[in-house]
């Protein structure tokens, strides 16, 4: 099951040219780009862990795709994502976030029902990869 | 040839031949020039590698054209000469030049020294040196008094990983960023001996001249007149006297040593001025520099002095 999160998640993969002109666009409206990675992709995990800190003083997206670069070399099989933060007074939150490497093999999410009082139904879902401990999932 | 009769710009012909003239008015390259040649003073070296590198890459874009394809030239460079010979303020140039010739595609420049490069501890070194190459990217990378970063007498400097790192990208990533090695002549030499991998990608090696004293006076003229001041005739001919007498001191800096004389000269008539009785100024009296701020330095007083006092003679 293809992940679905963020921007462009329903099209296929973007490719490194792609990614760089998106982070192109990013970096034209000033925006501060950062990568997170994670192998724990439920949707209401929002906090992935950050690969180095936001990059605020880049000006090329060619600093951008050699951090990308080394952030896939280094977790090949877990879930990278390219932020781009807007500092702007008002604003000050995600303007852009999309998934840029995923892992080989993505088993999905199980869907669990719980019967509650009465006749309730509590829904939870699960990634199957989360079986297995942090690391060892993809 | 494969020429297309309507080319978009223009310059082609049906059989595949272009109007070299068009291509240069284009591609605005002759204004950069003009603007060098007015802004800098002197230089002939200089400004004839840039000639060149800016003929190279009009000649690479039409090449490129016609499908011909020879990749990136390599354009890092080496600036070396004595102090206050301009080498920052090209190399400044350098990456605004590189940008409106289309070579780098953001044209920043990045000056850094060792401190910026080179960290304290082990592991310090490799992301601090990633961090610097990151920002630079798609701009030029201005590495000052380069030869800091090489310390042959402490083997376990962490100076030779920066350089090692410097050195994969400025072969990977040519299209990237530009990189400037600068400093002065006898220790850059030393510095590229002892790192020939480092000297042997660097396509250019660049010599800064010393100025001649005429080459100094116009100098001093610019930068009068980028701060709105003038030399009064009498002036111009001590402030000649000044620089003959100068060059001759220890630790002369070129244009340098002429902006801080200059600096000088302008605290001296703001003092000459303001003890003037009367004290009615016109506007010529504000903008004029006078011979007597010019000689009241003391290198006309004591130039039997061998030591001197360097920088700081007044």
């Amino acid at each position: 099951m293809k992940l679905t999160q963020g921007t462009f998640s329903f099209l296929p993969d973007l490719t490194d040219e792609q990614i760089r002109s998106q982070v192109e666009y990013c970096l034209g409206n000033g925006w501060a780009v950062a990568i997170e990675y994670t192998d724990d992709p439920h949707p209401r995990n929002s906090y992935w862990e950050m690969f180095g800190p936001p990059m605020f003083d880049i000006r090329d997206a060619a600093g951008i795709l050699t951090e990308l670069q080394a952030c896939r070399q280094t977790f090949p099989d877990h879930y990278i994502k390219v932020n781009a933060f807007d500092s702007t007074h008002g604003r000050e939150s995600l303007r852009l976030s999309f998934i840029v490497g995923r892992p080989e093999k993505e088993p999905g999410f199980r869907l669990e029902r719980q019967e509650g009082p009465g006749r309730t139904v509590r829904y939870t879902t699960r990634a199957y990869a989360t079986d297995r401990p942090e690391g060892e999932r993809y | 040839m494969n020429a297309s009769p309507n080319h978009r710009q223009g310059n082609e012909d049906q059989t595949g031949s272009l109007d070299l003239d068009a291509a240069f008015r284009d591609s605005h390259v002759g204004e950069v020039l003009d603007e060098l040649d007015r802004e800098l003073v002197g230089l002939a070296p200089v400004k004839s590698r840039i000639r060149d590198i800016a003929a190279l890459l009009l000649i690479d874009k039409l090449r490129g054209n016609l499908g011909l394809t020879a990749g990136a030239p390599s354009l890092h460079m080496s600036f070396t000469g004595n102090p206050g010979t301009g080498k920052t303020t090209v190399a400044l140039r350098m990456a605004q030049i590189l940008h409106r010739l289309g070579y780098v595609r953001k044209g920043q420049l990045t000056a850094v020294t060792r401190d910026d490069l080179v960290g304290q501890y082990i592991g310090h070194t490799a992301p601090k040196t990633r961090e610097v190459l990151k920002r630079a990217m798609g701009g030029v990378l201005f590495i000052d008094e380069a030869y800091y970063l090489y310390r042959p007498e402490n083997e376990r400097d962490y100076g030779q990983e920066a350089i090692e790192i410097l050195l994969q990208v400025m072969e990977n990533q040519r299209e990237d960023l530009v990189v400037i090695l600068a400093g002065y002549q006898d220790r850059m030499n030393i510095f590229f001996r002892s790192n020939p991998g480092l000297s042997s990608r660097v396509a250019h090696h660049i010599e800064f001249p010393d100025y001649t004293p005429d080459e100094l006076l116009a100098i001093a003229r610019l930068m009068l007149e980028r701060m709105q001041y003038r030399l009064s005739a009498e002036a111009d001919a001590a402030f000649r006297e000044y620089i003959e007498l100068r060059k001759g001191r220890p630790h002369f800096a070129n244009a340098r040593s002429v902006r801080n004389a200059l600096d000088r000269a302008r605290l001296r008539q703001a003092s000459r001025l303001l003890s003037r009785s009367g004290r009615i100024v016109s506007r010529d009296d504000l903008i004029t520099l006078e011979a007597a701020d010019i000689r009241a330095s003391r290198i006309f007083s004591d130039t039997q002095d061998p030591n001197g006092s360097g920088e700081s003679a007044s």
